[in-house]
């Protein structure tokens, strides 16, 4: 199995000098079978580049797991030029929203309107298919095995594991760590810190042991205590999610769209140097557009 | 087993759909979601507080949609699985249809209805905390306690003519509300509630309770509790016109609490804090009875 990243920003593109190095592009990730079954993780800004790649290899069946319908995760969708040709299949997996009732097909259908974009989903070329997929459901695409979790962000998010023959990678979306709403002297603290455990047991247990834990790690520690409820995480949070599942290597992703190039390095360091000697065997790297790898 | 035809189920079903929160949980929820940095836990006490909201919540996290295969029971348990802002989003959505009206045209008392079910869901919790640790969960417990009676105010707004019926003919024969529903409508509140919240596939102990509350053809600890709670909210006149004595009540108290009704309330002690929350929450200025 091999992945690349395509875009590795959170909440906004933000190309320019500042960017160069990590990119600016919005989450994308391509994901490849042993056989060449292709899996995209979130269609944010990142799928406009990947898709210029595939038009080598048409007619392509793209198989897109969303993990979340917020904008910079589904605003390159409509931009997926594969979309435009006849041949070619998309394959639109997701979540259910409870909101507005609607399946994975609303990440399309609200974007593909008259007032936001000049194509109708009805004239689009390409045989567009929908899968809204149940909580912890197992959907086998060539090869690959892709399983569902449900995460913590404020609309539904499903991480995704994928394994191919013996490899594994896991993906979060947007996933803050789950935390008490209850004070410390609420009556309700010890019942809610014990629902939280449980689920945070099973969220762990989806992660176990993956080879590529691929983790929204928007914030540092510091900055963390100011972006509480907003459903992103930070890097100790996720560092410590990696140990606990045995995860060989962790990737941060989602970078905070402030940050420039030398800043995201300058606070990877200060967290790495924090950690010294007690990662055991895992490595920890920062995503950044372009980086691929073979598990 | 009373049965209840697939027409009649869907008829109730989807009244349900449309059915608006009481006036306080709309009150609150539209204060609540003004404010960006509304905490999480003021609005699950919101939520919580509300049978239809409730109802409606956990009828969509335990959804085909999720295919759970571990059912969730408290709206506590919804925040950790939809996320505080989705459950927020789902409260103003519903909020949004309007208030559940006081008067109605079935004559029954909503507000009533809510304080009832309110103290007994507060009792239920006790119960359970104190008589059946281990056994059974307190909060499946007060969420048994509040939906018990869910039944009624579907007739009551669905049915309002044959349900009037019912509430007469209690009043009138002295004879308990279930037993008046099944004379008019042929089906009683229990077994529609049973129904509605089995349909949406809450967890088979909810729906047994739900179902048994007047009957008691089972004997869960929950259940127990609930028709305890129910008994002594009855005695402190937060019945919902239920009248629910049956000749089995003293079976069940003496093997569950160890004594007759007197003795549970004694050992039980001042209930007035669950009294007046419930009373506090189900009035809202400009709908007060």
């Amino acid at each position: 199995m091999k992945f690349r990243f395509w875009g590795v920003r959170g909440s906004i593109p933000v190309p320019g000098p500042n960017t160069l190095r990590y990119g600016g592009n919005t989450t994308c990730i391509e994901v490849r079978g042993d056989d060449g079954t292709l899996i995209i993780l979130d269609g944010g800004t990142g799928i406009f580049s990947l898709a210029q790649t595939l038009l080598r290899e048409m007619p392509v069946t793209a198989n897109i797991f969303i993990t979340h319908s917020h904008w910079d995760h589904i605003h390159g969708l409509p931009f997926f030029i594969p979309l435009f040709i006849p041949g070619n299949t998309l394959r639109l997996y997701g979540a259910f929203n409870p909101v507005s009732g609607s399946g994975i097909e609303q990440v399309m259908g609200v974007q593909l309107q008259y007032s936001y974009f000049p194509v109708r989903e009805a004239e689009m070329k390409a045989a567009i298919e929908y899968e809204t997929l149940a909580i912890d459901q197992t959907v086998e695409v060539g090869d690959c095995r892709v399983t569902s979790t449900l995460l913590n962000h404020p609309v539904i998010d499903f991480g995704y594991r994928i394994e191919c023959n013996g490899k594994s990678l896991f993906f979060t979306g947007d996933h803050e760590p789950y935390y008490n709403i209850y004070d410390p002297g609420d009556e309700a603290y010890a019942e809610y810190q014990a629902l939280i455990e449980e689920k945070q047991s099973a969220v762990d247990e989806s992660m176990r042991n993956v080879d590529a834990l691929i983790v929204d790690t928007s914030y540092t520690l510091e900055e963390y205590p100011g972006k509480v409820g907003w459903g992103h995480g930070y890097f100790d949070a996720s560092i410590a999610m990696a140990l606990r599942v045995g995860a060989k290597r962790l990737y941060c992703t989602h970078h905070e769209p402030t940050r420039s190039d030398d800043d995201l390095e300058a606070v990877f360091a200060t967290v790495m140097a924090r950690h010294a000697g007690q990662l055991n065997d895992l490595e920890v790297f920062l995503a950044r557009e372009g980086l691929a790898l073979e598990l | 087993m009373q049965q209840i035809s697939a027409e009649l189920e869907k008829r109730l079903g989807s009244a349900v759909e449309k059915m608006p929160p009481f006036p306080k949980s709309v009150q609150r929820v539209l204060e609540l979601t003004r404010d960006i940095n509304c905490r999480p836990k003021d609005l699950v006490e919101v939520i919580e507080k509300d049978p239809i909201i409730t109802i409606k919540v956990l009828k969509i996290i335990n959804s085909a949609y999720y295919g759970l295969t571990n059912k969730i029971t408290s709206i506590n348990q919804t925040v950790i699985y939809l996320g505080a802002n989705t459950l927020k989003n789902l409260a103003l959505s519903f909020s949004t249809v309007g208030i559940l009206p006081n008067k109605n045209e079935a004559g029954f008392d909503i507000h009533h209805y809510l304080v009832s079910s309110l103290v007994t869901a507060g009792i239920v919790r006790l119960l359970g905390t104190l008589y059946a640790p281990g056994e059974t969960d307190p909060t499946d417990c007060y969420v048994a306690g509040l939906l018990h009676d869910f039944g009624k105010v579907v007739f009551a707004i669905c049915m309002p003519e044959e349900f009037s019926q019912a509430l007469a003919l209690s009043a009138n024969e002295h004879i308990p509300l279930h037993k008046a529903e099944k004379a008019i409508i042929g089906a009683d509140h229990t077994v529609v509630g049973a129904m509605l919240v089995k349909r949406w596939q809450f967890p088979e102990p909810l729906v047994e309770c739900i179902a048994g509350h007047h009957d008691r053809t089972q004997t869960s600890a929950m259940g127990e509790c609930l028709h305890a709670a129910d008994l002594i909210a009855e005695r402190l006149s937060y019945d919902s016109n239920g009248r629910v004595s049956t000749e089995r009540s003293a079976v069940v108290l003496a093997k569950r609490f160890g004594g007759d009704i007197d003795d549970v309330m004694v050992r039980l002690g001042d209930l007035s804090k669950i009294i007046d929350e419930a009373q506090m929450f189900s009035r809202s200025e400009g709908s007060v009875k």
